[in-house]
């Protein structure tokens, strides 16, 4: 591979700072008392903390996956801190009131908070470590019966509604990462739309990870009864440590009839440095239930950080005519390994479900699509359309594709397509005997190899996304 | 055309050139001036297009020995990007196929790249759309090409009619075009090889490379060079294309080497 291509790969992650901010933070380890502790700092009710303690009992009779084609050291659970939240003197009536420390980190991570937010006609909940420290918009919302704030307060204002969903579509036992989220989850967001209501705004979390050795286990519950939309945008940093954070989220989505869920994701975690040292590992479980006739839930995501991704947003099609999307670009680049995809479950009659996921390599690293597309007995008329393509750049990095197709009714029809193209001298060179030089030619090349995913994000997501896997390929970096 | 007292443009003296530790260049040497049409012929395998790439500054091509000044300057000193944009064209044998990307989008961005290292403004998409349907017209293209991603899904012909799309838009002083002809049926040649005569002025030069003789009946050179193992054995006028057509090259190579021996 040519140096230049090289020097483009390697470009530094500009969000590794770390906030000098008082945290309070929990004794390392895991155990009912921890468990109990966590439950205490948050004042929970009892059923939840009979959840989480019942998680609990689960993961430990559970062993870490070890299917997916990703390796890395066994991870020490005793040594994880599993509760940190910022220190602050007292409950924030207003945004004005947040640590100036803590905004200005948001403000260097380009976060649309405050002003920012109103401009953008986005609400914002942002979770710092273990907490939701801001939620801005609210008010607006609540106007049109829209709930969106933290999961906290959820259990606490909107007790009945939590309690209802909360691991219906990922049920405590579901996997070892889903047990270990559910018995210490922190915080995360909740976002309720009433029946018939259409959500007037996107609306936004921004996740960060700040200190080292912590956690995050965050949950995220978004429920839209029938007729309701909304579409909501997830960002991620963390800073940069030489040691691996484990970040294992849940992410539940009820979708009831003719309702429409649009989930949009930009992952970019501190990716660990060009050795492998340091970085997040990524392992979440992200599960959308279109549960009523005609609903729809679309994910999609622009996963370009983490040190290890193992995620696959799925769709469960129980209602009939009800409709699945994922669209995917997974970046990864010197020792980076992704394991993602998806899950596309048919249950319901005349289910159509569409996967497009582009995946990008580059460097040394390791980047594999796996996806199920099952069709149950029921699913008469179901329909799936998959289309996986991979791109190399260089020669030193790997792309697996793993397909696993499951029909158990004759009527349904299931299309896979898969194509691999590589970013090589003879492509660069043909830009630059164009006067197009090696970093313009990349990015234009791997814009439009994702064309049809960033297409699916909203407008300001998608100039973001565009605007990353830029930083992470080129040498443009702030 | 040879215009009298005209500048060089191009002057290579003892080229030589390896790729992977192979020599295929072996000592070439050309002189090319604005307005004149040339003609590089010869057998497969005889370094024709690694001519071409290590002119255009192909990277997999490491140069040995010798010199080639451009326009006075040292062309070999200059990144493929650079030479692009001093006036090097280099239209491909096989085109890239870049998908996703909107022919209309690679085209302007190379356009505006060009206009950007003369000082000169950028276009924005509807200025350069009023520039580039005028280039179109030049090589006979339908305005849909614009829309479709760089080369994908393109006939043979398609790729090549885009290539002198891109000559026409960036108005070269050097075209170096690497077997134009080829996949091109008679009607499309005809037509590719219009386009390129009227791109060809006194001020620019053209650098055909060639199999065959059949381009040369719609764009007439006025040098034509054989190359046979890595060397320019034999250069004359258009006479020599039409012999090379009629006698092969064997006599040619025969001539060479009992020159080498006498």
């Amino acid at each position: 591979m040519s140096t230049v291509l090289q020097n483009l790969v390697n470009q530094p992650y500009k969000h590794g700072f770390v906030t000098e901010i008082e945290a309070d933070v929990a004794p390392r380890g895991l155990s009912e008392d921890i468990i109990r502790l966590i439950s205490s700092k948050k004042n929970e009710p009892q059923w939840l903390l009979d959840f989480r303690l019942d998680a609990y009992r689960r993961w430990l009779s559970m062993r870490p996956p070890t299917w997916p084609n990703v390796s890395y050291p066994p991870i020490d659970f005793q040594d994880i801190i599993y509760y940190s939240a910022p220190k602050s003197k007292k409950k924030l009536a207003s945004m004005d009131e947040v640590d100036p420390e803590l905004l200005r980190t948001f403000e260097k991570l380009g976060v649309p908070m405050n002003e920012r937010a109103a401009l953008a006609g986005v609400a914002v909940d942002v979770i710092f470590d273990s907490v939701s420290v801001a939620t801005t918009y609210k008010q607006k919302l609540a106007e049109v019966g829209i709930v969106f704030c933290s999961i906290s307060e959820a259990v606490r204002d909107h007790a009945e509604l939590v309690r209802q969903y909360l691991g219906s579509v990922v049920p405590p036992g579901d996997n070892f990462y889903a047990a270990l989220n559910s018995a210490v989850f922190t915080d995360g967001s909740f976002c309720y739309i009433p029946k018939g209501v259409k959500c007037p705004m996107d609306l936004s979390t921004y996740f960060r990870i700040n200190t080292q050795d912590s956690g995050q286990f965050e949950r995220t519950l978004i429920v839209a009864e029938d007729g309701a939309s909304v579409s909501y945008l997830e960002g991620c940093t963390a800073p940069k440590f030489d040691t691996n954070q484990l970040h294992a989220a849940v992410v539940e989505l009820v979708a009831h009839e003719r309702a429409d869920i649009k989930y949009s994701t930009v992952q970019n975690w501190y990716a660990g440095d060009e050795n492998g040292k340091g970085g997040i590992f990524n392992f979440v479980t992200k599960r959308g239930l279109a549960r009523g006739a005609h609903s729809k839930i679309s994910w999609t995501q622009v996963e370009t950080g983490s040190a290890i991704t193992w995620k696959y947003p799925s769709c469960v099609l129980l209602g009939d005519h009800s409709i699945g999307e994922f669209y995917s670009v997974a970046l990864t680049n010197h020792r980076q390994q992704a394991d993602t995809g998806t899950k596309m479950v048919h249950v319901g009659r005349n289910t159509r479900s569409t996967i497009v996921s582009k995946g990008i390599s580059a460097g040394h690293s390791n980047n594999s699509y796996r996806g199920l597309v099952k069709i149950g007995p029921r699913a008469e008329g179901a329909r799936n359309y998959s289309q996986c393509d991979s791109m190399l750049i260089g020669a030193e990095c790997g792309a697996n594709t793993f397909p696993y197709i499951d029909v158990q009714n004759a009527s349904a029809r299931v299309e896979h397509e898969a194509s691999t193209s590589k970013i090589g001298e003879d492509q660069l060179f043909y830009f630059a005997s164009r006067g197009i030089g090696a970093e313009e030619a990349v990015s234009m090349i791997i814009n439009g190899f994702c064309k049809e995913v960033f297409r699916q994000l909203p407008m300001e997501f998608a100039v973001e996304a565009t605007k990353l896997l830029s930083l992470k390929l080129e040498g443009s970096v702030g | 055309m040879i215009v009298p007292g005209a500048p060089p443009l191009l002057e290579v003296r003892g080229l030589t050139a390896t790729v992977a530790g192979t020599a295929i260049l072996k000592g070439i040497d050309l002189s090319v001036r604005a307005g004149e049409v040339h003609a590089i012929m010869g057998p497969n395998g005889s370094g024709k297009s690694t001519f071409a790439k290590v002119l255009a500054g192909h990277p997999a091509y490491a140069v040995t020995g010798g010199e080639v000044r451009y326009r006075a300057e040292n062309l070999l000193a200059l990144a493929p990007e650079a030479r692009a944009r001093a006036g090097v064209f280099l239209a491909f044998q096989y085109p890239i196929e870049v998908p996703g990307v909107a022919n209309s989008q690679f085209l302007r961005l190379a356009y505006n790249t060009l206009r950007t290292s003369r000082g000169e403004e950028e276009l924005d998409p509807l200025e350069f759309d009023d520039f580039v349907r005028e280039k179109l017209e030049l090589v006979g293209m339908d305005p849909a090409f614009l829309e479709r991603s760089v080369n994908e899904g393109f006939s043979g012909g398609e790729k090549k009619r885009n290539e002198i799309l891109q000559m026409a838009i960036l108005e070269p002083k050097l075209a170096i075009l690497d077997e134009t002809d080829s996949g091109l049926d008679i009607d499309a040649l005809r037509e590719v090889s219009a386009g390129v005569n009227k791109l060809s002025n006194r001020d620019n030069a053209i650098v055909l490379v060639t199999h065959y003789q059949r381009l040369l009946d719609h764009i007439e050179p006025d040098y034509v060079h054989v190359m046979e193992g890595g060397q320019i054995i034999k250069s004359g006028d258009k006479g020599l294309a039409l012999e090379l057509e009629t006698r092969g090259y064997d006599w040619v190579r025969a001539e060479y080497e009992a020159r080498r021996a006498a």
